[in-house]
């Protein structure tokens, strides 16, 4: 069985963001990378079925993006990934077109299903998975929040507005990972150092064949502030009174 | 332009979310000298329909093959739709079930997506779009370079509309059930939750962070408490994160986005990702044991304290006050 993950980088959520000056676009001159959270998840998840399933599985790493991107994509094997591939690109893609390039990855290396993270926290699209699904023509599960795997089949929880709904879904599929899917674990100093010496297979845009075509183009780009000016209560009833009379809102 | 909104409902009638995507279908028709027209997809839509014609003319997808909520089928013939229309955009409501549906229909209509927008202006006839990237953080202005435009909007951000002044026509819409896509079957449908409104449509939302230790914690203190407000409960993603709230409670980046006239945080710190949920709240008050907390830069009133004295007193005063 082989499990194709695609993963992203993304700027560290912890960090604040800010606006280039011309107010066009991403101040990216001093922002810390790391793996988009709910790939990991879907990391971890390939993970736990290669440990759990009798047949052998491999689990491929992609990701789409700069060169730095390796640093990124060692966490994946770190991990436990088999192996990582990078398909370099110059600039940022939308979903579409990395869409397009994980469709050329997905022909090439055939795999049984696709599992990845339901949203990147940067541009916050939630927007790939659909499309891969929809272009391949596959059935997709999204939001998952559990997985098993029987006869060719995955039977799935997925997160909705108003609870879980269980699905069975014919592979090859799209599933991608919801927060409550599993907990991803860190690797350990050994297993880091180690990916470190493994070899990440490369292309290109170019090699894959893909044709970039922007769907979307960024013309502003602002960073508001959400602050406002807290007036602080000793007691719950200065609180409640003031909810109450001033703003009238309970 | 000429607008298609998806409509959702629960075999009964819309679904009020819904009705902001007509909100801003309504606007940009009236911009750009366009029409508005929905689509209401199912099986055994009578009444669903009727209860749409209130608000607008619809196409009605009414199919045995449409009756789950899968999105493959689903996306298929709301792509058609658009097609054999000649749709300009298609709008609906940014929820879980338009995320998984119209994200498929944005892949077969040739990607020209923008998620959960949350403004838009019309400059020389085309369709500027704002929303939120980096949880919240930041707000992208964007324009699509192609069509047709398939785009979710925020309910928090566009008021549901009113039924229109004349009622609209029904057409049907037939589908071609033998060429939709399976592979996919729902085996149990999303289990009801208990009495409590949803955050996305409550007035008043009480919400919960990592302060709780335990659900039956959580369910007396923020459960009681959004009962006495008649609210909703919320949760932060760390407490859904360590399985002490179901995921439909999360309000945050990749939960719930809701604008409620009160939002009260309750031991919840204010990571990014979860102000990213609710920082457009009419009024917000927050008690937290940390004076520095960031959750008290986007509050308007604060307690410093911790949440398991100062919640039983605000439960108390409001038990006493008969509220």
């Amino acid at each position: 069985m082989k499990i194709l993950v695609p993963t992203k980088r993304v700027p560290d959520p912890d960090q604040r963001v800010r606006a280039t000056a011309c107010g066009t676009g991403l101040d990216d001159s001093d922002l810390y990378y790391v793996p988009n959270p709910f790939d990991l998840i879907a990391v971890e998840e390939a993970l736990v079925i290669k440990e759990r399933e009798t047949e052998e599985v491999e689990i491929v790493t992609v990701g789409v993006g700069v060169a730095d991107y390796e640093k990124e994509l060692r966490t994946t094997l770190a991990m436990g990934a088999d192996r990582a591939l990078l398909v370099e690109a110059q600039r940022d893609l939308d979903p579409w077109n990395v869409a397009s390039a994980l469709i050329k990855v997905i022909e090439r290396e055939q795999p049984d299903f696709v599992l990845m993270g339901k949203q990147a926290v940067d541009d916050d699209s939630n927007q790939v998975g659909q499309f891969l699904a929809a272009r391949l023509g596959w059935p997709q599960a999204t939001f998952i929040a559990s997985l098993e795997l029987e006869g060719g089949e995955a039977r799935v929880q997925r997160e909705t507005d108003s609870g879980l709904e269980s699905l069975t879904v014919q592979l090859p599929a799209i599933i991608t990972a919801d927060l409550r899917l599993n907990e991803p674990r860190y690797a350990s100093m050994p297993q880091i150092m180690k990916a470190r010496r493994l070899p990440i297979e490369e292309t290109t845009l170019e090699e894959l064949g893909v044709s970039v075509e922007p769907r979307m183009e960024l013309v502003g780009f602002e960073v508001p502030s959400a602050d406002r000016t807290c007036r602080f209560f000793e007691s719950v009833d200065e609180l409640l009174q003031t909810l109450r009379e001033e703003e009238e809102v309970c | 332009m000429k607008i298609l909104v998806h409509l959702e409902h629960d075999g009964a009638g819309l679904r009020q979310g819904s009705l902001s995507a007509l909100s801003f279908a309504r606007e940009v028709a009236k911009e750009t000298g366009g029409s508005v027209q929905g689509i209401v997809l199912g099986a055994g839509l009578d009444a669903v329909a009727a209860d749409a014609l209130r608000y607008a003319s619809v196409l009605v997808a009414d199919d045995p093959a449409l009756g789950a909520l899968v999105a493959g089928t689903h996306a298929q013939a709301i792509a058609a739709a658009v097609e054999s229309g000649g749709f300009d955009v298609l709008v609906g409501t940014s929820t879980s079930a338009t995320k998984d549906t119209l994200g498929r229909a944005g892949g077969l209509l040739g990607g020209y997506m923008a998620s959960d927008v949350v403004g838009h202006e019309v400059r020389d006839g085309a369709l500027f779009l704002r929303r939120p990237m980096f949880a919240g953080s930041a707000i992208a202005t964007v324009k699509l370079c192609g069509g047709p435009q398939v785009i979710t909007v925020r309910d928090s951000s566009y008021e549901p509309s009113e039924p229109a002044e004349t009622p609209g026509e029904i057409t049907p819409f037939e589908v071609d059930a033998g060429a939709l896509p399976g592979g996919v079957v729902v085996t149990g449908a999303p289990a009801i939750s208990g009495g409590r409104p949803d955050v996305t449509e409550a007035q008043v939302v009480v919400s919960g962070g990592r302060a709780w230790k335990s659900s039956e914690d959580f369910e007396s203190h923020v459960g009681t408490l959004a009962d006495l407000f008649k609210g909703a409960a919320g949760s932060s993603r760390a407490l859904v994160d360590s399985g002490i709230t179901p995921n439909e409670l999360q309000v945050g980046q990749t939960g719930k986005i809701i604008a409620p006239q009160l939002y009260l945080a309750l031991g919840i710190s204010g990571a990014v990702q979860h102000l990213a949920g609710m920082r457009n709240s009419k009024v917000i008050a927050a008690v937290n044991e940390d004076k520095d907390a960031p959750i008290f830069q986007v509050s308007n009133y604060g307690i410093v304290g911790d949440v398991y004295e100062v919640v039983p007193q605000l439960i108390e005063r409001l038990k006493e006050s008969g509220a």
